[in-house]
């Protein structure tokens, strides 16, 4: 027994310990702070590298909390789990692969980013904390685990993007923000209290074992549903994630982008893990694919108007989770229908996957620009913004490639996806994958009024003092220019390697199940 | 009927803490309803895991019994409640820093991000 076994509880539990030890870190000095905000963001990326690494050769890994062996999931006399169990199948870990490169990148930025202000003991110890929970709810099998790291991961990213406070803007943000993530949360509670009633447990794959769709069912379903939407920031419920993203600081921001794809885990999970293939094809499908649509058009018609480079960018990630939702959506259709699913139900899950890691880079990596030109210049108003091509050629040269990937130039790993989504939508219903070729094409647009206003253009008197930003900032940014570039570069790799594992460990509900309540000892 | 009162008791406290967070105007009373949300939630926890006539769920030293309260939702909701706790802790505090920027509480005029 090697010490692999116990991956999915160190990927939860160094964050956590980083937390608490993060205020004794800042007393030794500014170097060891950041020394540790790197060093363990970094060890966290690399364990949730080995967890993936080892869930596609040895399949679903699942971690027992609390019993006498780490995989006996079924205790003995029990038919039903009663222990927290952690449960990692392919598209679990792909999340945290995702979720802390994210949070790497963040933290490497935050660290000269971040160093005009005081409390940083506390920021460090919250962005650690808001990485616990965001790999604690991809990582759980349990659902209110999933309710427990999701409020973790919410007070978190209250104090953060209340972090600022001398800012009213940022206190209205976080407040707003606060009211709607508790609301929700408090009806996944519900919904969970519901689920249990019916079924005496709350491990996600002994209620999906034995789930029976039935009025109880579906009123908990709509709870979770509307509860996760909100939390991803899915268009009507999409009022906080522009003011959150554009107050908080921005290696943050990186990484709330990395919480909200949380958020949409759990969506999927619950539809397609739990809940399965008793959804039919007929309300659910279309509920999400309509929540689709319209986020990708409603957010990025809010995005071409926006004067504020970071308020701009926010609309455009609500405009992306719509491309997610659209593309997963579709495969959620054709999910009780196996020859859907080989025609274009399967396509349209990799390509939401693939978006889903494509977005969390491209647009974590274009709120670092934003965050550059906000540290470099002073400001964040395209107005007062000209010229910086000249005086910062290498966030420049990010920034356009970020741009290039979100607006879906091809050979650019945006496209990839984005091409998935439309030849599978496509077949479902061509005006489907008509909204989606014209909110990319909006998106473009913007982007090159941003790229046009920001960095060409005459050099402006007052940005004369503008000088490149320092090496960790460029460092973050790098992390993710990186990433971005390597899926460019070889998208057959990434979607064989990363994706399609991802996808079908999302369509195999009975694998998921039987991980949990077939296994054990 | 009279099994049921205590769910229709949770609807309307989740009801009316809808309305409060929905239509009211003052931060405080916001607040309060939140709380109201949260509250509804953990009654409806406990109500699921209560059995009539049940004792309390310890087996050492209990004696000789018949039925007992489910623990696991009491578990669940004393959860909830520490979380519930600290979430409204929090916001006291950044309604507290609102007022101290905008001099006032009503949501009407603290709506400088818009658009």
């Amino acid at each position: 027994m090697s010490w692999h076994v116990h991956l999915p509880a160190l990927v939860i539990a160094v964050p956590l310990l980083g937390a608490f030890i993060a205020p004794v870190a800042s007393m030794l000095g500014k170097v060891a702070r950041n020394f540790w905000l790197v060093g363990v963001s970094a060890l966290t990326a690399l364990l949730s590298v080995l967890l993936w690494q080892q869930v596609l050769t040895s399949g679903t890994a699942i971690y027992v909390m609390g019993a006498e062996a780490f995989n006996l999931s079924l205790p003995s006399g029990m038919s039903l789990p009663i222990r927290i169990i952690l449960e990692v199948d392919a598209f679990s870990a792909f999340m945290a692969v995702v979720g802390s490169i994210a949070a790497f990148a963040g933290a490497l930025f935050s660290t000269n980013y971040m160093e005009r202000f005081s409390g940083l003991d506390k920021f460090a110890a919250l962005y650690f904390l808001l990485t616990t929970g965001m790999l604690g709810m991809v990582l759980t099998g349990d659902l209110f685990n999933f309710f427990v790291f999701l409020e973790i991961a919410s007070v978190a990213s209250f104090g953060l993007v209340a972090f600022w406070r001398d800012r009213p803007e940022a206190i209205e943000a976080s407040f707003k923000y606060m009211v709607v993530s508790t609301i929700g949360a408090m009806m996944i509670l519900i919904a969970i209290a519901f689920l249990y009633g019916r079924y005496n447990a709350v491990s996600m794959a002994a209620v999906a074992n034995a789930l029976r769709l039935g009025y109880a069912e579906k009123i908990a379903l709509v709870f979770l549903i509307i509860a996760l939407a909100m939390k991803c920031g899915t268009v009507p419920m999409h009022m906080w994630t522009p003011d959150a993203y554009t107050e908080a600081p921005a290696g943050v921001t990186c990484l709330l982008i990395a919480v909200s794809q949380a958020s949409l885990y759990g969506l999927f999970r619950v539809c397609f893990s739990i809940y399965g293939a008793s959804l039919g094809s007929a309300v659910v499908p279309w509920t999400i694919i309509i929540l689709g649509v319209l986020s990708m058009f409603i957010g990025v018609s809010m995005a071409v108007v926006q004067k504020e480079i970071k308020r701009l960018m926010a609309y455009h990630s609500v405009s992306q989770i719509g491309y997610m939702l659209l593309g997963l959506g579709v495969g959620l259709l054709a999910l009780s229908d196996p020859q859907a699913m080989a025609d274009y139900g399967f396509t349209a899950m990799k390509g939401g996957i693939y978006h889903l890691i494509n977005y969390t880079m491209y647009k974590g990596l274009l709120f670092l620009t934003a965050g550059a030109l906000y540290y470099a210049a002073g400001s964040r108003n395209l107005n007062d913004l000209g010229g910086l091509a000249r005086t910062m050629p290498y966030t420049t040269f990010m920034f356009v490639i970020a741009a290039a990937a979100i607006a879906g130039l091809p050979p650019f790993n945006g496209f990839v996806s984005k091409l998935l989504i439309y030849e599978s939508t496509f077949a479902v219903y061509p005006i489907l994958s008509i909204m989606a070729l014209v909110t990319s094409v909006l998106t473009l647009a913007s982007f090159v009024k941003v790229f046009q206003t920001a960095f060409l253009g005459p050099a402006k008197a007052k940005l004369a003092q503008v000088k490149e930003v320092p090496p960790g900032m460029l460092l973050g940014m790098s992390v993710l220019t990186i990433v971005i570039i390597g899926l460019t570069l070889f998208p057959t790799w990434s979607l064989s390697n990363l994706v399609e594992p991802a996808a079908k460990a999302l369509v195999n509900q009975a694998g998921y199940i039987s991980a949990v309540i077939g296994g054990g000892l | 009927m009279i099994g049921n009162l205590p769910y229709l008791v949770v609807g309307i406290i989740f009801l009316l803490g809808l309305y409060a967070v929905l239509f009211e105007k003052n931060l405080i009373k916001i607040a309060i309803g939140v709380s109201l949300i949260e509250a509804s939630a953990n009654l409806l926890l406990i109500v699921l895991g209560y059995r009539t006539g049940g004792s309390i769920p310890v087996f050492t030293l209990a004696g000789k019994v018949g039925k007992m309260v489910l623990p696991v939702p009491q578990a669940l909701t004393l959860t909830a409640i520490v979380i519930g706790l600290a979430t409204s802790a929090l916001m006291l505090s950044l309604i507290m820093m609102l007022y101290k920027h905008y001099g006032t509480l009503d949501v009407r005029e603290i709506r400088r991000l818009r658009g």
